[in-house]
Parts: structure tokens; sequence; C-alpha cells
């Protein structure tokens, strides 16, 4: 389908296929085998200007927009979706300080995330606060020309191999989420440290660690926006990111049903290719039909996006549940059509049925997203 | 420093074929890539300018459609770039290609180092680089499997030939030919796509080189290409069961059996 992409963006997609071809495929089963960060990619993301996508060019970007972040996930998720989350969860780490930081901020940071000198991660989650974002507990404690944090993130994306967090924590406990704020700490920052690092069922190739914060102490001109503003940081870095789990689950999609079309066009039983049977033909239909519906989703919430719409967030709900249901479905039929040759570790879509699960759970269970939805929808037609 | 690279296009020869009337490769619908090689030559030249500052300015001779190439060159991060065309350039052998491309070596000036790939996939000839070195006089070293060291005066460079590692050493200026082994090529980066599409690419032709028609093209080929054949496909050879005893001694009569034949 044709989505009128410009030159900008399909050169994106190019290269990212250039590097999913050479230097993805031929590492992918072992980065997962091992749960291995892929820091060579990174440098290679880095070269071809992949982190400047969605910087500003006043601070050392390209600013291509919304949409370029999805088309350049979703074609690295074609091939890996380990890297390709470790590629967009900068773009989430970032996206506090594009969206809300101070000039003094974006001036200091975004430069050094731009070029990939330095890699970025955002830190919500906590152990008694997923869905519920509103219950964490770190605390920032005002102390002088300084903040004093205290506590641990959880399934942390990048921890460990980001040198820059963006990082939500209470300052008034009392207030509840309202108390919240978000500020912008750096590796190496005394009483900063990593802890657990998590082994998991799919996305290995990414790193998903905890943060452990002890009197760690935090210049106040590292606060982002103001005292009481982290919720709302966090909010809005959510509703711009959200397109880009739509993404990735388009593009692992898109990866399994590839490999379904291959295999089934060489594959012979009873004398013929495995995809002259109707029944088969039939899954494939529905596959490929299913991910372009998600395709154009997504595609359409990153425009809205990038036309400068204020409010994205059921759209941005919708395009995560949808492409993540559609990614998961599509690869538990990718495995079914290879059949024992797909359950095996051998052939790619086992691990890609893997990956697509997460999609489903991170940035907002699709039950959450679902909620969100519905809401908005409720809302939409009291005001009516 | 100043660098040049000479690349070419050529066709994908994973999907060429050839007439088998008339001898000729049938590039209608084959795609045109550039020489797989000569990417190694890219990277190597590229990685110098960044280690040492300076320039890399890529050449291609062909026709107007070889510009393409030389975009993708930009996008990978060469500095510039000109197309060597003239009607009168067409049909060269590698004799008048070189005299041509070593012309346009000249015109550019101050060049350090001129690298090529080992060798092009279309024509496999390997005569293009050191016979560039003939024309201009410069020292050559072919065959490059890494560069050990390079600086304003002098470089040492390690050739991969089929008894071992010779090291050379050569004043500058100087002609290297590139193996695969040299480096990894880097892929095209965003803003070098963006300036690629937008990158003046000037075409010299015979007047621009100095050159008379009688030295270039044709005209200027001492050899010529009589004809081109496609090999016999290799049959797929017979089966043979039984025990190892029993085919070794079906294997001992067959081989005899043709050795009497001859």
């Amino acid at each position: 389908m044709n989505y009128m992409l410009n030159e900008d963006i399909l050169a994106i997609k190019e290269i990212c296929a250039e590097i999913g071809e050479k230097y993805i495929i031929p590492v992918r089963a072992e980065l997962d085998e091992h749960n291995r960060f892929p820091t060579e990619i990174m440098k290679i993301i880095a070269r071809s200007d992949l982190f400047t996508i969605y910087i500003p060019e006043e601070y050392g970007g390209t600013g291509m927009g919304a949409i370029s972040l999805v088309v350049a996930t979703e074609e690295l998720s074609r091939f890996c979706g380990g890297v390709a989350v470790s590629y967009a969860a900068n773009a989430l780490g970032a996206m506090p300080i594009i969206l809300m930081g101070s000039e003094e901020q974006k001036k200091k940071y975004l430069p050094q995330l731009a070029s990939g000198e330095k890699l970025c991660a955002f830190a919500l989650t906590e152990s008694e606060a997923g869905s519920d974002a509103g219950g964490i507990k770190t605390r920032a404690i005002k102390d002088g020309d300084h903040y004093v944090l205290n506590g641990t993130k959880q399934w942390i994306t990048n921890g460990g191999e980001a040198q820059i967090y963006t990082v939500i924590a209470l300052t008034d406990p009392e207030r509840g989420p309202r108390g919240a704020s978000a500020f912008i700490v750096e590796e190496g920052t005394p009483g900063f440290s990593y802890g657990k690092k998590e082994d998991k069922m799919g996305i290995r190739a990414s790193a998903t660690r905890e943060l452990v914060f002890e009197d760690c102490r935090v210049p106040a001109e590292n606060l982002i926006a103001r005292e009481g503003m982290g919720f709302m940081v966090a909010m809005r870095t959510l509703d711009n990111s959200r397109p880009g789990v739509a993404a990735q689950a388009v593009g692992i999609a898109q990866g399994a049903l590839e490999e379904a079309l291959k295999y089934a066009s060489e594959r012979k039983q009873f004398g013929v290719r495995i995809d002259s049977f109707q029944g088969l033909q039939f899954m494939l239909a529905d596959m490929g039909t299913q991910i372009e519906a998600a395709r154009a989703l997504t595609y359409s919430v990153a425009r809205m996006i990038d036309n400068g719409d204020k409010g994205f967030e059921k759209e941005s709900a919708m395009a995560k549940v949808f492409a993540s249901d559609v990614a998961m479905r599509v690869t538990t039929d990718a495995v079914q059509i290879l059949g024992g040759y797909g359950y095996m570790r051998e052939y790619p879509v086992e691990k890609m049925m893997r990956d697509a699960k997460i999609t489903q759970i991170y940035e907002g269970t699709n039950q959450i997203q679902r909620s969100v939805i519905a809401r908005a929808m409720i809302k939409e037609a009291h005001r009516k | 420093m100043k660098f040049v690279v000479a690349i070419k296009q050529v066709p994908d020869t994973a999907e060429v074929r050839i007439d088998p009337e008339r001898g000729t490769l049938i590039r209608d619908g084959v795609p045109s890539i550039m020489n797989p090689f000569d990417t190694y030559a890219l990277e190597e030249a590229m990685k110098w300018r960044d280690d040492l500052g300076g320039t890399v300015t890529v050449i291609t001779m062909g026709p107007p459609q070889a510009e393409s190439v030389l975009r993708e060159a930009v996008s990978m991060g060469a500095d510039d770039a000109v197309l060597i065309s003239d009607r009168a350039f067409a049909g060269a052998d590698t004799w008048a290609t070189s005299h041509t491309i070593a012309a346009a070596v000249k015109k550019i000036g101050g060049v350090d180092a001129v690298f090529f790939g080992k060798q092009a996939i279309d024509g496999d000839t390997a005569q293009t680089g050191p016979s560039v070195a003939a024309s201009l006089d410069w020292p050559q070293i072919t065959f490059v499997g890494r560069v050990r060291t390079l600086d304003v005066k002098s470089i040492i460079a390690e050739r991969y030939v089929e008894t071992g590692v010779q090291v050379v050493q050569a004043d500058l200026p100087v002609v290297l030919t590139i193996l695969k082994d040299a480096n990894v090529p880097r892929v095209p980066s965003l803003r070098g796509k963006m300036k690629s599409r937008k990158a003046e690419i000037p075409v010299w032709g015979l007047s621009d080189l100095g050159l008379s028609p009688d030295e270039t093209g044709l005209n200027g080929s001492p050899t010529k290409v009589v004809v081109t054949s496609t090999p016999e496909a290799r049959t797929g050879g017979a089966i043979h069961t039984g025990t190892a005893d029993e085919l070794a001694c079906k294997l001992a009569d067959l081989l005899l059996g043709e050795g009497g034949d001859a």
C-alpha cells in the first residue's frame, strides 16, 4: 500500500533495511540466546543518523517527526524486536527532554543523544507501580541546590546500557500523582547504581534492568519542567511513544509473515507447495490484511502527532492495542505455518512469537489501553 | 589528505544472463549496482579521511546513468563526485579506460592516493587500477588486505597474495587496489542520503580532460573482445550405490575406462 511517505522517510526505511539485512539477521539468534545487548548495532544505527530523526534540528537532530520514528522502528522490528526496542527506547528516554525540557537541558543533552554518543532510557515503573503508575514510591527530596533520590526503578529498558536517564520520582507524596516530578540522572552520579538484570521470554537482545537510587544527589537544574509536573511529563511522553510500540508490533508481524510466505513457497507436502492449499492461503490472507490495517492505523496516529493535533491519546492507545494483538496472532500463525520447524529455534518465527508478546504488555497493558479508549469515547459521547 | 576512489557501475551478476546466440550480456532488466569490491575501496578511503582529515572524491567512467553509483557513494560518506562521460569514451578497453581515469586524477590535482576495488565483477580483469598507476607513473600496491599506516608522505600496506602476506611500503601519491578483507563498508547515513540527492555532480568529457578521440574509447583501445561465450553447463553427474568395495572397483573401472578413451 502507498502511504505517501516522502523521500527522507523512504531513505530512513532503506537504511534500516540495510542494517537489518547486513547486521541484524546474522546475529539476532545469538543475541537472543545469550541475552546480549546489541552495542555494535547501536553504533551502526548512530553512524547512520537514526538517533537524529526524533530530535529537533536546532539540537543536532534532523527532526523528521513521529512518522519517521514509526517507520524506523517498524523496519528494524522486522528483523529483531529486541534490537528495535533498544533503539526506540532512546526516543522514549529523550522525549521528556524534547517535550518539556528547558533550553539549557535541551542544549546540554540532545546533541549527544542525536549523535548516539550517549544512549538514553526512561524510568517510571516500580515493583508496586506498573499500570497504576501513580503508586510509585521513589522519593526526591530537595536539599539546597540538589534533589536527593531514594528508591528502585524496575524493568527499565536500556537500563545499564544508557548513560542518561529520565526518572520520575515523588517530590510531594501527600499530593499523589500531582506530587511527582521528572529528573535527568546521568550514569556515574554518586548513589545511582544498577540492580538486577532480567532474564526475559522475548526481546532478549534488549537490556531490562533495575535502577537503584540510594541518597543519589541530582543537581536541581536537572528537574524537568517544574515540581509536580512529573506525571504530566510521563503521560505526554507515553502518548507520544505508544505509536512506537504499535510500529514495533507491525514490524514483528511483517517479519513473521515474510518468513511464513517464504517457507510456504518452498515446503512441499503431498507433492505440491503447501502455499497451494486453500486452508493455508486463507491464513496468509488474514495475516497480510491484519498487518496492513495495523500499519494504516499506526501511520495515521503518527501523522496526527506530526500535524500538531492536541488529543491523540485515544488513537494512540487504539493503534497500540490493535497492532500488538495483530502481532501476537500473526506470529502464532507463522509458527503454525512452519509447523514443526516453526517450533524450533533454528527458524526465526518462534523468537518473533516470543518478541510479539511484550507488545501487548509494556507501555500500558492492552487492558489499560482499552480502558483509556473507552473512557475517551464515553467522554466524547457525553460532550455532544 | 586528498583521496580519490574510482568506482564502477556493474550489472548485478547474481541476476545476469548471457545471450547464447550472440555471446553478449543480456543487460535488459538486470539491476545495476556499485561493483561490490569498490565498496571496500570507498570505505578504506573514508576511514583514513576520518582519521587524518581531508576529502574523498569518487569518480566513475560510464554512461550518464552511472551517476547513480556516485550518488550512492556520496550517501555512504564521500565528499564529492565526478562523472567521466563522453560518447568518445564508449567501447574502451582497460588501457583506454585507465588512460582516461588517469587524466581525470590529474585534473583533480594534488591527489595523495587513488583507491580501486581489487577488480570489477563484470570484466574481472583487475587491470584498471594497476594501469592507472602506470599511466600516472605512480607506485602501486595491489590486493591490499590491510593498510597498516598512512601519512602525508608514505604508506605501509599488506598485500594478501597466494603465498602469504607481503608488506609493502610506498611513497605517496600511490594507487591501491583493495580486497574485501580490508574493512566492513558502512551503511549509508540519513544525512548522506539527503546530501546525495542534492549533490551537484559535474560531468567531465573529452575536452575537459584534454584528451583526443584517438586515445580514448574504442579508437584508443589496443585490445578487442572477439567473442564472449557461456561455458557448457555442468551436468549433475552419476550416482552409484553399493558397498565401499564395490564402489571402489566401479570407480577404478570408470577412471581406467575414461583414461582409455582419452
